[in-house]
Parts: structure tokens; sequence; C-alpha cells
């Protein structure tokens, strides 16, 4: 067990090897009470108390929180070597450089892909909206004959989910609107599984790009990403997965799932708001014409028309976000140094724990895998009778810390017959005993209501 | 079980009201009306004004989905509406509107806010408070139109 240790100078969770996304999962056991415990001391906001309860966080769906060490090194950043980044010959200028492009490379292995694929951005949502300018600047004939593989139109058809966060459909919606392509969803069955049947009658020829999540942030339920792929393939159409509520819970291998694009973003692991990832294969990411442009991105600028880098500086135009690149990376190493599939286990059994126990209070519907099937440590669930904001507020009152509403993604809700449900998710920081209490407050809030 | 502060939050008389809902079902005949929505929690309200031939307000009429806070507000809020002229209305509504931004320091002028001085106490809980405003806002739309 490594665990976080504040002093700035020692690193000692960066000690596994690169394995994480190889090894098997099956048999890797979850985290015990006692290193959960070790783990927690590492996270200063844990320790503080809310509505005169200790805090129990259970909205790390929405956004997690940080440990010393990652807090430190955007310190420590501006403290000993901040610089602007890729400009400048000073000592200061190389060293901030330095540190940016080792973030980059920390965070590509950390999700098995190439350096260069690998492009910041400011959270998943601009890099999902990066991908869907992209090709409409395509579409526009930006890009020449490179980008002619992205244009769409009239006739064509971008695919995505029933499930989706508002950000991993909002923008296709726009592209649609944009260049005249149909927008096509995938639906979902009655325990939240994607209809494979229907996304097979869907993706056809005309389809020229599939995006859909690999974990939902409302069901908790993880996608078929391998059959998705092999369908997108077969149609000759792009992927974009997004990766939000994976990349921070489970190994992720970018490389062995075959995904086109990928995005995430790092406050939702353990790193700062304001920096995000998007994953591209070279090939594509070379080919697809800038969104953002300006200075850092170019290589000769007229005063009529202007040439562009490579990939990944293609598309980080401006001034660069570089301490929160280099505490997400310190953040990554965290995650690293408990390691990913023990991450994984321990979270599959607070889910199923979470689960089973809103399941056996009377009157609570939980949306989403039925008992016993794949669950991450998240679970929405509406309490009849009682409006998800009126449980949430009354589990704050315990400084319980949940998601109250639609949490940004009302057709799933929608599907389900509800405009609003209230959810409870964990990171590697939970303990079993923040989810029974959760779970006995929900139970306690059908009295206070007067529902039971 | 619950702290002193959330058993002023949820009073009695709000549960009461979040559950009868005075006023609630969409009534032909409205001179004026607006549908609010709350975008970070997607409760919404549909509230019609009826004016009498004095063109005084003789009453709401309301549908909407939402929490205990914002029903029981539009509720109270129909109790309260009974033959008011538009500026006294107005006078109404920004007097709820400050009893919702006094953060628990101003105790509500039941002269002018009837029962709706029981929700008060949202008024200790930033997030809760566009939930209390939520008819009132719609109320103020109303007006404008007719
Ligand atoms: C599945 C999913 N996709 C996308 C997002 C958007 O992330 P961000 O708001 O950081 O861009 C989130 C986070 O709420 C999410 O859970």
């Amino acid at each position: 067990m490594t665990i976080d240790v504040s002093t700035p100078t020692t690193d000692s969770t960066a000690t596994t090897d690169s394995t994480d996304a190889a090894a098997t999962s099956a048999t890797t056991p979850g985290l015990s009470d006692a290193e959960v415990d070790l783990l927690r001391a590492d996270f200063p906001i844990l320790g503080r108390s809310v509505n005169g309860h200790p805090l129990v966080y259970l909205d790390s769906g929405a956004t997690s929180q940080k440990p010393r060490s990652v807090i430190d090194a955007e310190r420590r950043y501006y403290e000993e070597s901040n610089a602007a980044v890729h400009r400048g010959a000073h000592t200061l200028a190389g060293e901030a450089t330095e540190l940016f492009e080792e973030a980059r490379a920390t965070v590509a292995r950390f999700v098995n892909v190439a350096d260069d694929e690998i492009v910041w951005t400011s959270n998943a949502t601009e890099g999902i909206n990066l991908i869907a300018y992209g090709i409409s600047n395509a579409s526009l004939g930006r890009g020449g004959a490179e980008a002619a593989r992205f244009r769409i139109g009239p006739g064509d058809e971008i695919v995505t989910t029933e499930l989706e966060h508002h950000a991993n459909l909002v923008p296709w919606q726009e592209l649609a609107f944009r260049t005249g392509a149909t927008l096509k969803v995938i639906g979902v069955d009655d325990d939240g599984a994607l209809r494979l049947d229907e996304a097979a009658a869907l993706i056809g020829p005309q389809t020229k790009l599939v995006a859909f999540s690999h974990v939902s942030n409302v069901l908790g339920g993880v996608n078929p990403v391998a059959e998705l792929v092999a369908l997108a393939k077969q149609a000759g159409a792009l992927t974009v997965l997004d990766a939000c509520q994976s990349a921070p819970h489970l190994p992720l291998d970018l490389a062995a799932l075959d995904v086109d694009f990928a995005v995430f973003s790092g406050h939702k692991m353990l790193a700062p708001t304001g920096v995000g990832v998007l994953y591209g294969r070279s090939e594509l990411l070379n080919a697809l014409p800038p969104f953002l442009t300006g200075g850092s991105m170019i290589t000769t600028v007229g005063l009529t028309e202007s040439s562009f880098l490579p990939a990944p500086m293609r598309f980080e135009a401006g001034t660069q976000r570089v301490s929160q690149v280099i505490a997400l990376a310190r953040a990554v190493e965290y995650l690293r140094g408990v390691g990913m599939h023990r991450i994984a286990a321990h979270e599959a059994e607070l889910g199923r724990r979470l689960a089973e126990g809103l399941r056996a209070v009377p009157g609570v519907r939980v949306l989403g895998p039925g008992a016993g099937a794949e669950r991450v440590g998240l679970a929405s669930f509406v309490v009849e009778g009682i409006h998800s904001h009126d449980v949430g507020q009354f589990l704050d009152d315990r400084g319980i810390a949940v998601r109250v509403g639609h949490h940004c993604a009302q057709p799933i809700h929608r599907r389900f017959g509800v405009t609003a449900t209230t959810r409870a998710s964990s990171y590697l920081y939970t303990t079993t005993g923040d989810v029974d209490a959760a779970v006995a407050a929900v139970a306690d809030s059908r009295d206070f209501f007067r529902v039971a | 079980m619950a702290s002193r502060e959330l058993e002023g939050l949820y009073q009695q008389v709000i549960l009461d009201h979040s559950k009868e809902k005075h006023g609630y079902g969409l009534r032909e005949g409205a001179s004026g009306s607006s549908h609010q929505i709350n975008p970070t929690c997607g409760d919404e309200v549909t509230l019609n004004v009826h004016r009498g031939a004095d063109g005084a307000v003789d009453s709401l009429s309301w549908e909407g989905q939402g929490c205990s806070i914002s029903t029981a507000s539009a509720s109270l809020l129909s109790d309260l509406v009974h033959e008011l002229p538009a500026d006294e209305l107005t006078r109404r509504i920004d007097a709820f509107r400050e009893l919702m931004q006094s953060k628990g320091a101003v105790e509500g002028d039941e002269e002018l806010l009837g029962d709706a001085v029981a929700l008060g106490g949202v008024s200790r809980y930033v997030t809760r408070i566009k939930c209390a405003m939520l008819p009132w806002v719609a109320l103020e739309h109303a007006l404008v139109q007719g």
C-alpha cells in the first residue's frame, strides 16, 4: 500500500510500474477500511465538518476532492517554476515547458496512448466541442484534402445515445444543425442498458460518427464499448468515447478500446478544475482542422492566412493552463500509486452496497443495472413522495453531500419518467460507513417528510 | 434527528401545502401566463393570472413539478392572491424577495405575505432560494403580460 505524503519532495505514490491498465482485474482486492482511512488523511477537506457532522462526501461523480500532493504540486509550480510555456528562452520558461510536457507523457501513459495524442482542454465539454467544431470546419472546406474524411452534410448521420450527459449530446445536436447532418439516438432498456439491437439497426454506411459514454453518470452501468466500436468500424464511422466517469474510476486502456477520440475531465480525478483531456488517434488529430485559433498553434502567420502546427499544439491556442496540467499529472501519479484495479474493485463493492442498501428502503427506486449487475460506485434513485431536492436537503443536514436534480442528463431521466433523482457517488476515499450513513439517512427522510 | 434550521425550513404548513397544492390546475381565461424553469434542477411552474372586470387580480392557477419548497410556495402564493390590484401584488412580491434575501435576519410581514412567511426559513439556505422564488417570478412575468 502506498500512500500520499504531503512532503513536497517525496513522491511515494509514483512507485507502481505501468502495468496498471494491463493487469487482470477479476482477482484484484479492493481497499480495506484501514487503507481507505490512510488515504483519507491525504485529503484535507475530508476532515471538515458540515452542519455539525463530519463531512460524508458522496458527490465525486460531479467533482472529486483533492489530495494534498495535488494541491501542493500546483502551489509549488507557482512558487518555483512559473513561466509561460512553449515561448521564451529563459530558464524558468524551460523548466515550466518541461514540466508541462512531462505531464502530457504521464497522462498518456495512464491511458496507454502516445504523448502527442493527448490534447489539453479546459474540461471534457471543451474536448467534445473541439471535435465537433473541427468536423464543422472540415465540412466548410478547411483543412484541405486531408480533412475531407471529416466532412459531413445532409444525408450523413451522427449517432449518440439516450443516456449521455448533455456535454455529449448538445454539441452533436448543434453540429447536425450547422451541417445538415441528422442526429440519431440509441435507446436504453428498462435496466438502462444500451439497446445493441437498436445500435446495429441505426449504425450503417450513412453513419459518420458514433459518440457514447463509457460509464453513465446517472445509471452507473458500464456501456458495451467493444460492441459499439465494432459496429462503428464496420460502418466506417469515427468513434468518440466520453470517459468522464471511467478515467477516474476504472483502469482505462484507450488503445485497447480502439476508439478514435476520447475525453475526460481532470477535476473528477483528483486534479484541479480547468483542465481536461482530449485523446485522438495521431493520424486523425493531424488531419483535423483546429477549433480555437491564435497564438501557440501556428507555424507561419501572414496577414491574410496562416499555417498550423501539428497536433497536439494545433489544438492548444493561447496561453496554456500550466499549473492545472502539472497538478493533473500529480493526480494521475496518486491514482497509479493506489492502483486503478484496486480503486475499481473498492468502488464496485461500494456501488453494490449502496444499490442494495437503497433498494431495501421502502419506496426507493434505484435506476440502472439491476441487482447483481455490474455497476460503478454510483446510484441515482427516487424516493416515492419526496422530491430529490428535499432528500438532498435532509442528507445535507447530516453533513452528507449528494447530487440532486437531473445531473446534466435530462433525456435519460425522461426515459425513466422522472425529472430529477438523488445521486450518491463514491471514490477511492469513500468508506463503507459513508455509504451506510447515506442509506440510513434516506430511510429517515421518509419519516421526516411523513411518507413512511 | 434533524437540526432546528431544517425543522424551520420544512415547517408543517409547508409540508401541508406541498401536498395540498392550493390553486393547482390551470384554468382557462387567463389574462397573463408565465412558464418558469429552474435549469439547475429542472423544476418548473406554469402560472396563470385571472383578472376581474375591475382589472384587479381575482386569483391564480398553476401547474408544475418541483420540490416541496417550490410547490408549497406556489400554493401559499395562490392563497395570498384574492382580488388584489397589480401594484399591490408587486409590492408583496418585493417583500417576499426581500425576505428570501435576508439570510434569516428578517421576520416576514404577515400582513403582506400571509402564511407565506413560513417560507422565511428558506432564506438561510442559499441553494433553495430559487425554489421558493420560482412561482413569484412567474407571477411577476405574468402580470407584465396582462
Ligand atoms: C459522463 C459525463 N460526461 C461529461 C461531463 C462533463 O464534464 P465537464 O463538465 O467537466 O466538462 C460529465 C461531468 O459532469 C460527465 O459525468
